[in-house]
């Protein structure tokens, strides 16, 4: 059966980005110790484009916050391409967050006084990266989600998917091994919804690795491969059927 | 991260509230202000003082009734008095002892009660001259030097000649186009010849030099009067290394002449250079001290008021920090940011408070007639106190920012 997934190009083979072993993470909440996880594992491959479900306090939030790099596990394993994060302190963490990972925010989280394009050049910005490389780069990522004429502008003068595709723009800028999109389309219509994840596809298809946290069915099925989770644990984790993926397999 | 990045930075949130930034840095500007001003404006007059300009000719003591600030007023006064007038007589008697002791000594007295306006053929000069009556020593007791003419001499001191040696402005005035060598002008009621003309001085605190008229003293008593009016002796010794033995002889003719017994103190003040020059310092020193403790309570209140805005500004843009942190910023550059915005609020305000200062203790020093400075000892001074407020009441802000947990401030609405 492995060997046919892999001759499929279905289940994703190589180095693994991301390992996680029996994670768990504690809360204190006044006398009261939250559970948020309570022992998950996980390995996402690179270019797989996986969705993570689950209702409100499964654990959906801190998973997704630990796959970030924002926060750091009780107890268990995170390798993050071969390195432990889970002994990272707080500046370790922020450099993985700056060169290995690309956010996509629900509500776009933009600064609001800068143009499209001092947006993008952020990350850039704190990897030290000099202007007129970083001024190059940004413009690169802002055309590739089709907004090479809107470099200028502010996100007030930008739509609602215009202000995420700079989001997601900003998410790409510094080629991280996998963007993080946490509800990306939950401040959108669904029209606009549906090109923002139209766009998530096109990346895909050119070899970026995406995580998408959602609880929408609908948007969690453009991915490859979702994960359930709930109370703390994962539930399920299954690929999609051959057949809807069939063009995957005829793309190069 | 680049230097460039955290200034830009900076620039851009603090233009996001213009009004608010304008206002803190206000407080940090009037602090600064007001010790620039002050210390360019003593600054300038010390400037002139020790280079330049002399209240004395060189190595001259003067003994005269009063002290320097006996303005003062208080326990001053009181004990200035009843102090006797050093009369003519006694002056007379001094420049008798002195004699061959001393290259110069100079007696005058100076007609501050008298409306002193000068007038030749219907034009007038100012009501203010100041008139001496003195001998043949005063131009180099005072460091004056004649223009031309000839100065005053022993004969027109022992006949009290009518004659007068003029300041350069009263020749401006009355003669702009003719000598005023042999002409005759009325002052204070009375007619005088002009024998000679001062080379021009200029001013010193605020005073032209200019407008003085000087004649024998003898001429000064029989038309003004001798009583109530003290005389001021100038002493020049023969050089430098007899300064000292001369001062001393000095004081000892001045007690003869004053009849005062061995066991009474001097009824007389010493001025010297040095003792005028050191009177102002004093002065100076204790405005400089004052102004130090205003500026010192301002910058302390402009301090806070910049701690205040900082937190206020961390608590609204918990998002942003939130944001940043994601996107890959370190503690460390959260912490730079609020730390330069802090800087950049105080030094702005500082730099802004200098050039005020300097303006202001400047636009004083022109008043004042003395020449204009730049106190760039002071001026650093101000920027190296302005960083240390930024960063001093900056860091607190700061740190919070910094610390702040990235999962919390991003959810932060």
């Amino acid at each position: 059966m492995e060997s046919f997934d892999e001759a499929l190009n279905i289940r994703p083979h190589g180095r693994s980005v991301i390992e996680i072993q029996d994670i768990t993470k504690r809360y204190v909440m006044g006398e009261e110790i939250v559970h948020a996880l309570r022992g998950v594992s996980l390995r996402i491959h690179r270019n797989e484009y996986i969705a993570v479900m689950g209702p409100s306090g499964s654990g959906k939030s801190t998973l997704m916050n630990m796959l970030g790099c924002l926060d750091t596990p009780t107890s268990g394993h995170y390798q993050f391409n071969g390195k432990n994060v889970a002994e990272m302190d707080d500046n370790e963490l922020a450099e993985i967050r700056n060169r290995e990972i690309g956010f996509v925010f629900q509500t776009f989280n933009l600064l609001p006084r800068s143009t499209s394009l001092r947006n993008v050049e952020l990350p850039l910005i704190y990897a030290g990266i000099n202007p007129e490389t970083r001024e190059e780069m940004a413009a690169r990522a802002l055309q590739k989600v089709g907004l090479a004429d809107r470099m200028n502008h502010k996100p007030n003068e930008l739509s609602g998917g215009q202000r995420q595709r700079v989001a997601i723009a900003r998410a790409l800028v510094n080629n991280p091994s996998f963007i993080l999109a946490d509800e990306p389309t939950g401040n959108l219509d669904s029209k606009t919804g549906g090109e923002i994840m139209g766009l998530m596809e096109t990346l895909y298809q050119q070899g970026h690795t995406i995580i998408l946290v959602t609880h929408e069915a609908d948007i969690a099925r453009h991915a490859r491969r979702t994960v359930h989770l709930r109370d703390g644990l994962i539930e399920s984790d299954d690929y999609l059927p051959l057949m809807e993926t069939e063009f995957v397999i005829s793309s190069p | 991260m680049l230097f460039r990045e955290i200034i830009l930075m900076a620039w851009s949130s603090l233009g996001a509230n213009k009004l608010r930034s304008a206002l803190t840095m206000l407080g940090i500007t009037i602090g600064v202000f007001s010790v620039i001003s002050v210390m360019t404006a003593i600054g300038a007059l010390q400037n002139s003082i020790e280079s330049g300009i002399s209240f004395l000719g060189s190595n001259i003591f003067q003994f005269a009734k009063y002290p320097v600030n006996v303005d003062a007023g208080g326990e001053a006064k009181k004990k200035f008095q009843n102090r006797r007038n050093i009369t003519y007589r006694q002056a007379l008697r001094y420049y008798e002892l002195m004699q061959g002791n001393a290259q110069e000594i100079c007696l005058k007295t100076f007609g501050r009660d008298l409306k002193s306006q000068a007038v030749y053929n219907g034009v007038k000069t100012t009501p203010s001259l100041t008139v001496v009556g003195t001998n043949g020593s005063f131009l180099t007791a005072n460091a004056y030097t004649l223009g031309y003419g000839r100065n005053l001499n022993d004969e027109d001191v022992e006949l009290a000649r009518s004659v007068l040696v003029v300041g350069k402005m009263i020749e401006k005035r009355l003669f702009p186009h003719e000598t005023p060598i042999g002409k005759v002008i009325r002052m204070s009621g009375h007619t005088f010849t002009i024998v000679g003309v001062l080379a021009e001085k200029g001013t010193s605190f605020g005073q032209s030099q200019d407008d003085i008229c000087i004649m024998p003293i003898t001429r000064f008593f029989e038309d003004y009067g001798e009583a109530n009016r003290t005389v001021n002796i100038a002493t020049q010794p023969f050089s430098t290394e007899l300064y000292n033995r001369t001062l001393d002889k000095g004081i000892s003719a001045m007690r003869i002449a004053r009849g005062l017994r061995a066991n009474q103190e001097n009824d007389f003040e010493i001025y010297t250079n040095d003792s005028l020059k050191s009177a102002f310092t004093s002065v100076a020193g204790v405005v400089r001290i004052g102004a130090f403790v205003i500026s010192f309570i301002a910058l302390v209140a402009a301090g806070i008021g910049i701690m205040n805005i900082m937190l206020v500004s961390v608590t609204e843009r918990t998002k942003e920090i939130g944001v940043r942190k994601s996107v890959g910023a370190r503690s460390y550059d959260i912490l730079q940011q609020f730390l330069t915005e802090a800087v950049f609020i105080s030094e702005a305000g500082g730099i802004l408070g200098i050039i005020l200062g300097v303006i202001g203790g400047d636009l004083l020093a022109l008043w004042l007639k003395v020449d204009l400075i730049f106190p760039y000892g002071w001026a650093v001074a101000g920027l190296v106190v302005c960083s240390a407020i930024g960063i001093g009441f900056g860091f607190y802000p700061a740190y919070r920012a910094a610390v702040l947990d990235p999962i919390e401030a991003l959810r932060y609405e």
